[in-house]
Parts: C-alpha cells; sequence; structure tokens
C-alpha cells in the first residue's frame, strides 16, 4: 500500500485524546496558578474574550504561583505526597510478591487449566470494583466477618479497618488482575525447553527457575508494576472507603480539595504535582509497551 | 509441552482464587441474609431484593448507569478500532505520539483525568449531566478498547486482506469485509470491557456528571458512607451474576469454537 | 489436439530435427516471432532497504502456458510474483499486460488472480460465497455467479460442498477452494505461490497432474512459484531459474535440464558431474578438454586454450565391471557408496581420493549377473553427446 491508509485511521483518535486527554491537562496547569473565588465556577481569573488581546494579557498577569506557595506551607500535602508514593510502591512490592507465585503457578497447568484459571483471575475484575472494596469493609469491620473468623478460633480480634494496613490490602486486592495477566502473559510464552536445557546441564529446578525463567519474565514484572504503581498513586476509593482520617493519599485530597473545600485551585495543583512526579513511570510504561509494539 | 506442577503451585493458584472471591462470596451470601448485620445469619431471605426494586432512586441510578455504559462502550469501542488500525497498520510518523496517548490514558489517575475532563467542560460551557459523562467514560474507556483490539489485529492472518484485495477489494472494503469478521470477538470483547469499565466507575462520574444522572457508583458510594445497607448486597450481587454469566458464557462460545476448528483432517 | 499424434514414428518427417530432452512438445508460442506475449517484465528491479531481492528481470510469459518460476528461497521469486499482482511496486522497470504497464495499478484492479500458499480462504465465509467473492466484486449478477459457483465446484471436484465453511475441510478440499477461488473471475493470468509446499509426496503427485490437466482444458495462463525442481520440470511448459535477484536461464524442462546455461542452472536442477580442465579443440560442435580427472569430450563449443567444465549427468554415466577400451570420456575407480531406491540405483565412485562420481542406473531388470558392491573397482564411460561443455 503506497499511501498510508491505515495512517488516515488515527485521525478521529487523534482528535479525541487531543480534545479530552492532552488539551484540559493544559486547563489544570492554568488553574493552579489561579485562585479562589466566590463564584460560578469557583476561581478566578476568567479570559474575557470579549476584550480580545487585551482581555488575554489581563489574564496572563492575573495568574500566579500563590496556590503551590500554599502547598509548600501546609505539611499536610507534603504528607500526603510521600504517603502516596510509599504506600504505592508497598502496594506494587507486595503485588510482585503475591502475583508472580500466582501467575508462575497457573502457567504449570494444562493448557485447557490454564485458560479457564485465567479467565478465573480476570472474572472480578469485571464485576464492580466499588462493591468488591465495599464487601471488605463488611469482612474488615470490628463487628465484621474476619473477627468473627478470629473469635470462633479464639484469636484476639483485629482492628484494621481505617488503617493503612486495610488501603494496602484492598489496593492488592483490587490490582491482582492486573500485575497477574502481564506476568502470566510473558510467563506463559517462554520456551520450556530452555529450561530442560539448563536441569541437562547440571542446575536444580530451584537454580534454573533463577537463572533462566526468573530473567526473563523481567519485562512482564516491569510491565505489571508500573501498570500498577502509577494509578495507585492516585487512588482515591480505596483510601477513602477503607483508609481512616490519617491515611493521606493525593487521590483524596484532590477529591477533598474539589468537592469539600470547593478549592479547584488547589485540587488542580496537587494534580499538577502528581502528574509532574509520574510522568517518568509512564513514559517508562509507554517505552515498555513501544517494544511489544514494534515486536 | 510437560510442565512440572509442584504442590507449591497449586497452592498459590488456589490462595490467589481463595482471596479473590472471597468478598464476593460473602456478599453474595448475605444478600439472601433476613439480619440487617453482617456477623448475624438471620435465615434466608430475599426481602432485600424486593426493597431494591421498590427503591426508584436505586432503580433510576441503574437505568442512567445502563444507557451511560451501553454508549460510552459504543462509541469508545469505534474510535477503539480506528487507533487499532492506525497502530498496528499504519506508518505515520506520529504513530508514537498515538501509541504514548494511549497508555497514558490507560494508566492515568482517575482522579487526574477526571478533573481536567471536568475543567474542559467548564471552560466549553456544557452542562454537567447524561452527555458529559458519557463522553467522560468514552474517553476513560477507549484506552482499554485499544489495546484488546490491538492485540487481535496484530495477530491477523493480513494475507486474507491481501486475497480480498486480489479478488477485486478495495483495501477499505478488504478491511471491512474480511478483516472485521475476523477480529469480530476482540471487538466484542473490547466493547464488554468498556462497558464494565463504565458501569463501574465512581471518580469521573462524581466529577463530571450533573443533576438527574446519577449513576449507580455515585449513588451506592454516598450509601456506603451512610453505613451498611443490605439492599447494596442485593444489588451488588445482581451485577456480579449478569456479567458473570455474559462473561461465562462468551467464554464457552469461544471454546466452543476453538474445538470446532481443530477438527483433524 | 494435435494433428501428428496418430501419425507413427516412422512416419514422420525425417529431417524434423532431434528434440533435446525426450519429449516431443509441440506447444511452443515462443518460438513463434509473430506470437505476442501476455506478460512481460522489462528492466524490473525491486530492493528492500539495502537488500536487493530482483535485478533487472527481462521474462516474457505467454498466453496458455504453465510458466514455472523456480529457485531457492531468498532468490526474488516470489517478490517478482507480487510485483506482477500488485502487493509490490518495482523500483525501476516496466510490468505489461497485453502492452499495458500496469505496476501503478492497485492489486484490486488487475485482472490477476493468486492461490496463496496458505490458501487464505475467507473463514466467515461459506465453500460456495469464497469462490464467488471475485465474481461479486465484478459485480456480476447472482445468477451468473451461482452457476459459476456450480462449474467451479465440478471443476475441482467439490460437488455438494459449497455451503460448508473452511474449517470443515481438509488440507486437500481447502487447496481446491482456493484454487476455484482465483479461477472463477476469469483472470488473464493465474499465480500459484508454492500451492504444494504443505502437501505430502503422494497427493503433491496427484495434485501436480491434476493441476495440468486443469491447465490445459482452462486454456489458462498459470504461472507458478516454487523451490521444488522436481514440481517445475513436472508442470511447466517453460522454467525460469532464478537466483539471487536474476534470471539464469529459461527454457523448456528438457532445455533447462539437457542444456544449462551454467554450473549453477546445471546444479539446482538435478544432480550433475562435473569435470574441470582446458579446451584443447573445438570445431563441429564437439569440444575436448584436459583435466586433472582425464581427457573428455562433449557436445558445444568453448573458447581454445582456457578453462570450461564437462557436465554429464548420472544417469548418462555407464558402469562397467570390465575395463573398457581406452579413450575419451573413460574413467576407473572403486564403487565408495551407492544408494538403492528400487527402481534406480545409484552409485557414487571414487576415481581419485576425495573425488567421487555419481552414476545412476536404472534397475530395468529384476536380477542382476554381475552386481556391484562397496570397493568393488568400476570403470565409467559417457558418450560426447551425452556431455555438455559449460563455460561459466
Amino acid at each position: 500500500m503506497k499511501r498510508d491508509r491505515a495512517g488516515l485511521a488515527a485521525i478521529v483518535p487523534f482528535l479525541w485524546l487531543a480534545l479530552f486527554f492532552a488539551f484540559p491537562f493544559l486547563l489544570v496547569a492554568k488553574l493552579s496558578l489561579s485562585d479562589t473565588a466566590l463564584a460560578m465556577p469557583p476561581y478566578t481569573p476568567r479570559i474575557d474574550w470579549s476584550q480580545g488581546l487585551a482581555g488575554v494579557q489581563a489574564f496572563l498577569a492575573a495568574l500566579d504561583g500563590e496556590t503551590y506557595g500554599r502547598l509548600t506551607q501546609d505539611r499536610l500535602y507534603l504528607d500526603a505526597y510521600l504517603s502516596s508514593l510509599r504506600i504505592a510502591a508497598t502496594g506494587t512490592g507486595l503485588l510482585l510478591l503475591i502475583g508472580y507465585p500466582i501467575a508462575y503457578g497457573i502457567s504449570r497447568f494444562r493448557p485447557a487449566v490454564r485458560n479457564a484459571l485465567v479467565m478465573a483471575v480476570v472474572l472480578p475484575f469485571w464485576t464492580s470494583f466499588l462493591i468488591r472494596i465495599y464487601a471488605w469493609i463488611a469482612i474488615l469491620k470490628p463487628a465484621g466477618v474476619l473477627n468473627a473468623a478470629l473469635s470462633a478460633l479464639h484469636l484476639p480480634p483485629v482492628d484494621i479497618l481505617n488503617t493503612e494496613t486495610a488501603v494496602i490490602l484492598g489496593l492488592v486486592y483490587a490490582y491482582l488482575p492486573f500485575m497477574v495477566l502481564p506476568l502470566y502473559a510473558v510467563l506463559d510464552k517462554q520456551d520450556d525447553s530452555l529450561i530442560e536445557a539448563a536441569q541437562d546441564l547440571g542446575s536444580t529446578p530451584l537454580s534454573a527457575f533463577w537463572r533462566v525463567t526468573f530473567p526473563l519474565s523481567i519485562p512482564g514484572a516491569a510491565a505489571g508494576g508500573l501498570l500498577c504503581f502509577i494509578p495507585m498513586a492516585g487512588e482515591f476509593v480505596i483510601p477513602d472507603l477503607l483508609g481512616g482520617s490519617d491515611t493521606l493519599m493525593l487521590g483524596k485530597v484532590i477529591w477533598t480539595e474539589f468537592f469539600s473545600n470547593r478549592d479547584w485551585p488547589a485540587a488542580s495543583a496537587v494534580a499538577i504535582v502528581l502528574l509532574a512526579t509520574l510522568i517518568v513511570p509512564i513514559l517508562l510504561f509507554e517505552r515498555e509497551q513501544a517494544k511489544v509494539l514494534r515486536a | 509441552m510437560r510442565r512440572g506442577l509442584s504442590a507449591f503451585n497449586i497452592a498459590s493458584v488456589v490462595l490467589g482464587l481463595a482471596f479473590l472471591y472471597a468478598p464476593i462470596l460473602i456478599l453474595v451470601v448475605y444478600s439472601f441474609n433476613a439480619s440487617r448485620l453482617v456477623t448475624v445469619w438471620g435465615g434466608f431471605s430475599t426481602r432485600w431484593y424486593v426493597a431494591l426494586f421498590q427503591d426508584a432512586q436505586m432503580l433510576d441510578a441503574v437505568w442512567v448507569t445502563l444507557r451511560v455504559g451501553v454508549i460510552s462502550a459504543t462509541i469508545a469501542t469505534a474510535v477503539g478500532v480506528l487507533a487499532a488500525l492506525a497502530l498496528v497498520r499504519g506508518r505515520f510518523r506520529s504513530r508514537t505520539a498515538l501509541a504514548g496517548g494511549v497508555y497514558a490514558t490507560l494508566v492515568m489517575p482517575e482522579v487526574i483525568l477526571g478533573l481536567s475532563l471536568l475543567l474542559l467542560f467548564v471552560s466549553l460551557g456544557l452542562p454537567r449531566g447524561f452527555w458529559t459523562v458519557t463522553l467522560s467514560h468514552a474517553t476513560l474507556t477507549l484506552a482499554y478498547a485499544t489495546v484488546v483490539v490491538q492485540a487481535r489485529l496484530a495477530t491477523f492472518d493480513r494475507s486474507l486482506e491481501e486475497a480480498a484485495q486480489d479478488l477485486g477489494c478495495p483495501p477499505w472494503k478488504a478491511f471491512v469485509l474480511i478483516t472485521l469478521p475476523g477480529i469480530a470477538p476482540a471487538v466484542a470483547a473490547a466493547w464488554m470491557l468498556a462497558f464494565t469499565l463504565s458501569l463501574d466507575d465512581l471518580v469521573i462520574a462524581s466529577f463530571t456528571s450533573g443533576p438527574g444522572a446519577t449513576t449507580l457508583p455515585m449513588r451506592l458510594y454516598s450509601q456506603v458512607r451512610l453505613g451498611v445497607n443490605p439492599e447494596i448486597n442485593a444489588v451488588s450481587t445482581l451485577l456480579i451474576g449478569l456479567v458473570a454469566t455474559g462473561v461465562i458464557a462468551a467464554y464457552l462460545v469461544q471454546q466452543r469454537r476453538r474445538r470446532r476448528e481443530a477438527v483433524p483432517r | 489436439m494435435d494433428q501428428g499424434a496418430d501419425r507413427a514414428l516412422s512416419e514422420r518427417a525425417p529431417n524434423s530435427r532431434p528434440q533435446i530432452g525426450g519429449v516431443r512438445d509441440t506447444f511452443a508460442p515462443w518460438e513463434d516471432p509473430a506470437a505476442h506475449p501476455l506478460v512481460r517484465f522489462e528492466g524490473v528491479s525491486k530492493a528492500f532497504g539495502d537488500t536487493a531481492a530482483v535485478t533487472g528481470v527481462d521474462l516474457s510469459i505467454y498466453g496458455s502456458e504453465f510458466f514455472a518460476l523456480l529457485g531457492p528461497s531468498g532468490c526474488g521469486k516470489t517478490t517478482l510474483m507480487r510485483m506482477l499482482a500488485g502487493f509490490e511496486t518495482p523500483d525501476a522497470g516496466r510490468i505489461l499486460l497485453e502492452d499495458r504497464d500496469i505496476a501503478a495499478d492497485p492489486p484490486h484492479r488487475r485482472p490477476v488472480h493468486m492461490m496463496f500458499q496458505a490458501y487464505a480462504l475467507f473463514p466467515h465465509l461459506s465453500v460456495a460465497q469464497n469462490i464467488g467473492f471475485g465474481l461479486k466484486r465484478q459485480g456480476a449478477p447472482r445468477r451468473e455467479i451461482a452457476d459459476r459457483v456450480e462449474e467451479m465446484l465440478a471443476l475441482v471436484k467439490l460437488e455438494g460442498m459449497g455451503k460448508r465453511r473452511p474449517d470443515q475441510l481438509s488440507g486437500g478440499q481447502r487447496q481446491r477452494v482456493a484454487l476455484a477461488r482465483a479461477i472463477a473471475p476469469r483472470p488473464r493470468i493465474l499465480l500459484l505461490d508454492e500451492p504444494m509446499a504443505a502437501l505430502d509426496k503422494k497427493l503433491r503427485d496427484e495434485t501436480q497432474f491434476e493441476l495440468m490437466t486443469l491447465q490445459q482444458t482452462l486454456g489458462m495462463t498459470f504461472m507458478i512459484v516454487t523451490h521444488d525442481q522436481d514440481e517445475a520440470m513436472v508442470v511447466a511448459d517453460r522454467i525460469a531459474v532464478m537466483r539471487e535477484g536474476r534470471i539464469v536461464q529459461v527454457g523448456r524442462p528438457g532445455e533447462v535440464y539437457e542444456a544449462p546455461a551454467d554450473r549453477y542452472v546445471a546444479g539446482f536442477i538435478g544432480d550433475v558431474n562435473l569435470f574441470e580442465g582446458r579446451v584443447t579443440t573445438s570445431e563441429g560442435g564437439r569440444v575436448r578438454l584436459v583435466g586433472d580427472d582425464g581427457t573428455f569430450e562433449a557436445e558445444g563449443a568453448g573458447p581454445v586454450g582456457e578453462s570450461a567444465w564437462i557436465a554429464v549427468r548420472p544417469e548418462k554415466v555407464e558402469v562397467h565391471t570390465d575395463p573398457p577400451p581406452p579413450g575419451v570420456n573413460v574413467l576407473a575407480g572403486r564403487v565408495h557408496d551407492y544408494g538403492y531406491l528400487g527402481d534406480w540405483t545409484t552409485y557414487l565412485v571414487e576415481i581419485a581420493p576425495g573425488r567421487l562420481v555419481r552414476v545412476a542406473r536404472a534397475n530395468t531388470t529384476r536380477t542382476v549377473a554381475r552386481p556391484l558392491g562397496c570397493g568393488d573397482a568400476a570403470w565409467l564411460t559417457f558418450a560426447p553427446s551425452s556431455a555438455v561443455v559449460l563455460t561459466r
């Protein structure tokens, strides 16, 4: 095909993403440089198009970095920022620890069983996320199922709900399919004859795993890790429902600033900071995916 | 392919699946619990289902959610097929930019996405309501649909399209008559994925919705904050049942088709 | 059918010159100066990046011909065929179909159809819908399409299978559908891409003859691309041998086999024994050559004083258990190895340390009075008319 007809198909997606994805970030950035106001929408300045170029100039002059200043002054934001990253990292680490054996275990079954198992892992993902988190409330609350089970075993009750532990538990639960699937995809594709060759040359099964299987599965782990870490850093629902008032995550901060405090500029500024932090992981993720695309 | 299956492997998988399904099972069980309390089993009862169907607000939210889901999934799938086509077959220079945009949307935290979409609607002067939620959901699920279709399109046998062209089809017609039917299962899967994600979304709906367009997750969220309402168990069970049936049915159909194609010559 | 068929051999015109290769072939439009080729490649070249796939190809293909492009993988034959079909465009040169340059036409506008190597049947359409696909694109009326599909199903012996789907057919049946689908829209030339690559030997032999019969019945021009020299030899009216993007020789199977253009063609098709030496005389269509292995005489002409090769096919070499009278084209050695194939026996005779000559003998009798085994002394002779001289 001389002319790139397939390339023409990119026009609509490009326009869509440009309008609904890329352009709005400029608005968020602009808003982070604005101030709150008692108006609807609650921020100032706004461009007065009727004044033409002068209006635009006036608008630009009224922007300032005051909101960012506020962010640096209040310790709350810094704490939320650090704990978001910490919780996301912890969650991702746990997901790697838990997800890897599951993905590896599935890849050892017969092909027919493997497909059914993958479907079983994916099926909860198709059911409501909110509902499943809600189910964890029923399990973890003081009068919940977990404590009922513990008391039946004559063990002391635990108070996990509204703590960071519950949040991490919820994150691991929600994102497990996102970690298992990329890992499984890589592990499944591996050529068994590599392991057999290693064992033939004197490796124990465990050593063969560490020296052959594991290193080759690292791209899958990287993809899964990034696929989980990035959205986790900005997660809202799980910290809100399962975490307490001392669990600070940026997703909650943005929501609270926006809905409770009606402080749109602050919400935007926090969003921009989060975005800036995640740019590098996002680019890493895109680079990994581009490799797959080129293959 | 001989693959050794150790006890550790089996244990990992069983525990993993138990972990995934335990909350769902608990939910389903307690949706039939006559007692309000989670810890007390008050006997089998369908009273919460009855209450659910009498709850007008809840039913209204379900209806809105379904409509938003269907429309946004359709838009997302249509645009996603185009994006997948461009990514897999295209040779234009900004291909990496398009891929970048798609993958960035995939991993973007929803609060950022929701906030930015709301600001877009505000600056465009669009009143928040049904259509802003729908367009936002389409944007959210577009990336997922693209990825699913792209994966299938990349492995599609291009000699089928060449054969169609050889016999007189212009390239676009070969795509419509031969390729699209060939990737139809993936397109359907993409639609289902987009639909489920839309059905499920709380954050973006909260930012971009408006009066009269309260979605089910928004309703559920406001109720959950107030406390445990067993009606939620009932609606959850119904939703889970609906989706599970659909997914399992699709899976079985696919397995049967695969088995038929493996008929020995 | 040809008029000379019912005349006995002895009644034929005595001055019809002996034909190279064993069979009487009356179809030869390429020898007719008034004939006009259906397809012409003129100076066609194509490169992929740094690799030159096809270089300076000139080729003419005539109507109703069964033409074969033969060569090893990577020689450019598939690229050449795809350029004719329209899936690649040449970097240089012209491709003419009935004197019109079609190089710029997209594949869907060319009256050229292809039978794909992996058949490429449309899985979601029935057999009948597959076969009628091309006609539907031409806009033929439904009645006509149905009739033509029935005709095609009968032609490829798949009557009654119209409603089936490709996944319900065997490999051989799928191949027939692919063939029928490409023939149904009446292309000016039908391209076959390694059509027998996926078949086992028995099926391959049957299919080869079926294809030939089909081609003659339809009178359609076929162009087959293959790396299997047996296949090309059996089915083709003419073969073009390709090597590294160039055409090395074009000719009838008999010509390519018995009068190869160079050592590459001689070695590529069948087995051959090559003897290198210096040309001492070259006159009257005979050449004498002296080399390390001995003195040889063969047909042809060669540059006196320069080196050349004598090529003789294994089946033209006679093996003797007693020494023959001394002369040219005589070799002495020991049987190094042999291969018994039932209908033929091949001997590898060592005439000097490390120097093996291949001899093939048809087993025309069930028993052999004085059989040869490993280590036995053997003498080899061949007639000058059985060998050719090659200068490159």
